[in-house]
């Protein structure tokens, strides 16, 4: 039962990795470009989301400000890309990593500025509730995670997969200029992606801040993110939810049966192993190309 | 406008163009070594931070700078040079021999960290190194009979032929020790570069393809890339730690690698000035800021109060702008003014253009 427990909390935090890392793959999966602020626009939902809801600031409704931070987040999202990764076009994938990086910083100070460096918690009804399941003991929260995710996760591959605008974007990440000559209008598609990629930060960070508290240093949950897209296979929407839930489950299990002080760095020991004996990743998106 | 007459083959691997710019370097060589009768002792000691940064900053321009491979762990290898000379001079080894021996063992261990990484490029080294960095913080506390673990360890003067070196005591000989560290380096660095090996850095950085297709064994040009990288960088710690005297595991953060990749970057990247001008903007960002602050408190009224992040935050501010309108970092904006000088009039605007590039997939090879 205590085993059951552990993976159940595993799993629920597994998810929010796991929609941090959607993120990820999202970007890098229509732009080739990774993104390392998606962590902090996941934390800068959250307080979008808390300084709407939360009685202290707005005080709106928590199903309006929920859709509406959504909304503002893929409108920041949309843009940065139209200001500022725009600019970077074409240029090394490494350039865009340290660009991206910087924005995480000033993200950060933005969000200490606006609201402060002590934890905030996302007021919701969902606080509180429980779902019994025989012996077993579940928050709301976590079920509604679990829940989101995985609808979201598998409505991103349906999308990537089947329309057309999915397609699209995958064309222009695998060259570019043959997609603009194919008719696809490449930075438009661009910028739609990183609104998209906003939009699902702000569900990951609204659910983390309904499980818990979030304050501006939240942002470098995206580290860990980062290693659950890596070891499912960057690039791939479906790994980066499982190599998600790797990570989540990989810590209640580790704090509970390794020795203390080795727990903690056991998802890098494993993003390290990862990338060392197989850096494409569980679901690996490397192909050969045939000449 | 200076024209330089070519008249000796020498003339083209010499590391000075002309007499004249030797004679700039000189003179600038001899107002830093006069630097300690100048300056006071808290400028002297914001002078060799800078001249640290600046060795750091050396360290990782071979590997991001010169190979093209970018690093976000380098503050493991501060941390291991750091610990290493610390933990050498405990075990009663003369600091003249375990200064050099702390970047020698830096960059044994970085040339093999860079053996598995060796597969892996762009962003995937990137990650690579950037767990490496998260690590070392745990590997430190693990480690606790060697490191001091949490509680960190403690460093205090160490005797050169002799001389007493004290951070505190004797700044201007610690200032000194740094400098000629840096000025070591610096002409290593620029030695390297006119040799084979430094040659096959550049054309691994520019395109792997043509450079294996021109004979460069590409595997040990990056390897020896990563472990020259990590010697001159475990210097770069050892000397931190003696400057800083006191340092554990929270000493060498992940947040210390990214400023040091970001400082190339600001600096120029592909350029031995680039390095020494980053530094600059990072050793004397905190102390321009608090003085703007405090600037600001006095025009408007209100006492200067304390922002929690702001230097981060204004660090960030500056990357960006440099990344979007001046890649090439200051070096690249003083080699533009420095062009629109010489030849004035007939500079042109898009002289340092770069040629449009469009992105292809790595996911297929």
């Amino acid at each position: 039962m205590d085993t059951l427990q552990l993976l159940i909390s595993g799993l629920a935090n597994g998810c929010v990795y796991g929609l941090i890392a959607l993120g990820f793959v999202l970007i890098y999966k229509a732009t080739e470009a990774v993104n390392f602020a998606q962590g902090d626009l996941m934390m800068l939902g959250a307080f979008i989301a808390i300084g709407l809801t939360n009685a202290e600031y707005m005080g709106l409704p928590f199903l309006p400000s929920v859709i509406l931070s959504i909304g503002i987040m893929g409108v920041i999202g949309y843009l940065l890309d139209r200001f500022v990764i725009r600019l970077m076009f074409g240029q090394s994938q490494v350039a865009v990593v340290i660009l991206t990086i910087a924005l995480g910083f000033v993200i950060r100070f933005v969000a200490g500025l606006i609201w402060g460096h002590e934890p905030h918690a996302l007021e919701n009804p969902m606080a509180g509730g429980e779902v019994r399941l025989g012996d077993l003991v579940l928050g709301m929260e976590d079920v509604a995670v679990i829940v989101v995710t995985l609808l979201l996760t598998f409505g991103l591959f349906a999308f990537f997969a089947r329309t057309k605008l999915g397609l699209a974007m995958q064309g222009a990440s695998q060259n570019q200029l043959a997609a603009y000559y194919m008719g696809i209008p490449v930075k438009r598609v661009q910028g739609l992606v990183w609104a998209l990629a906003g939009a699902v930060a702000a569900i990951a960070g609204i659910l983390f801040a309904a499980k818990g508290s979030v304050d501006p240093s939240t942002g470098l949950l995206g580290i860990k993110a980062f290693a659950a897209a890596v070891i499912g296979g960057f690039g791939s929407l479906p790994g980066a939810l499982v190599g998600g839930l790797i990570v989540g489950v990989m810590e209640p299990f580790a704090a509970r049966y390794i020795a203390a002080g080795y727990s903690q760095i056991a998802p890098y020991a494993l993003l390290v192993a990862m990338l060392i004996f197989r850096p494409s990743g569980i679901f690996s998106q490397t192909r050969v190309k045939k000449v | 406008m200076r024209i330089v007459f070519k008249t000796d083959y020498m003339q083209d691997i010499r590391p000075w163009k002309d007499g004249h710019q030797l004679s700039l370097y000189l003179i600038l060589l001899a107002l830093v070594v006069v630097a300690p009768w100048i300056l006071n002792d808290f400028y002297l000691g914001e002078l060799t931070n800078v001249l640290i940064w600046a060795i750091a900053g050396l360290g990782l321009m071979i590997l991001t700078g010169h190979t093209g491979q970018a690093s976000l762990g380098h503050a493991a290898f501060l941390a291991m040079g750091c610990y290493a000379n610390v933990i050498l001079l405990e075990q009663g080894v003369p600091f003249v021999l375990a200064f050099p021996l702390a970047g020698l063992i830096t960059g044994i261990v970085g040339a093999l960290v860079a053996l598995p990484a060796m597969r892996l490029h762009g962003i995937y080294l990137a990650i690579f190194t950037m767990a490496l960095s998260i690590l070392v913080d745990d590997i430190i506390v693990l480690t606790e009979p060697w490191s001091g673990g949490v509680s960190g360890k403690y460093v205090g003067p160490v005797s050169l032929f002799g001389l007493e070196i004290d951070r505190w005591g004797t700044p201007w000989a610690f200032y000194w020790l740094v400098l000629g560290v840096t000025v070591a380096v610096t002409l290593g660095y620029i030695n390297l570069l006119r040799s084979p090996m430094g040659r096959s850095f550049i054309a691994v950085r520019d395109s792997e393809v043509s450079a294996q297709a021109m004979g460069v064994d590409v595997a040990r040009t990056k390897t020896m890339s990563f472990g020259l990288s990590c010697m001159v960088t475990g210097w770069a710690g050892a000397l931190m730690g003696l400057y800083a005297t006191v340092f554990n595991n929270e000493t060498f953060t992940v947040i210390i690698s990214i400023q040091l990749l970001m400082m190339i970057v600001i600096g120029g990247l592909g350029s031995i000035h680039g390095a020494f001008l980053g530094a600059v903007v990072i050793g004397f960002l905190p102390q321009f800021l608090s003085i703007s602050k405090e600037y600001v408190g006095m025009v408007f009224g209100g006492s200067s109060v304390a922002i929690p992040g702001l230097e981060v935050g204004v660090f960030g501010l500056i990357l960006i702008a440099f990344i979007l309108f001046e890649p090439m970092g200051l070096y690249g904006r003083w080699l533009k003014i420095r062009t629109w000088f010489e030849l004035f009039p007939f500079y042109r605007k898009d002289m340092f253009k770069r040629q449009k590039s469009y992105l292809k997939t790595e996911r297929l090879r």
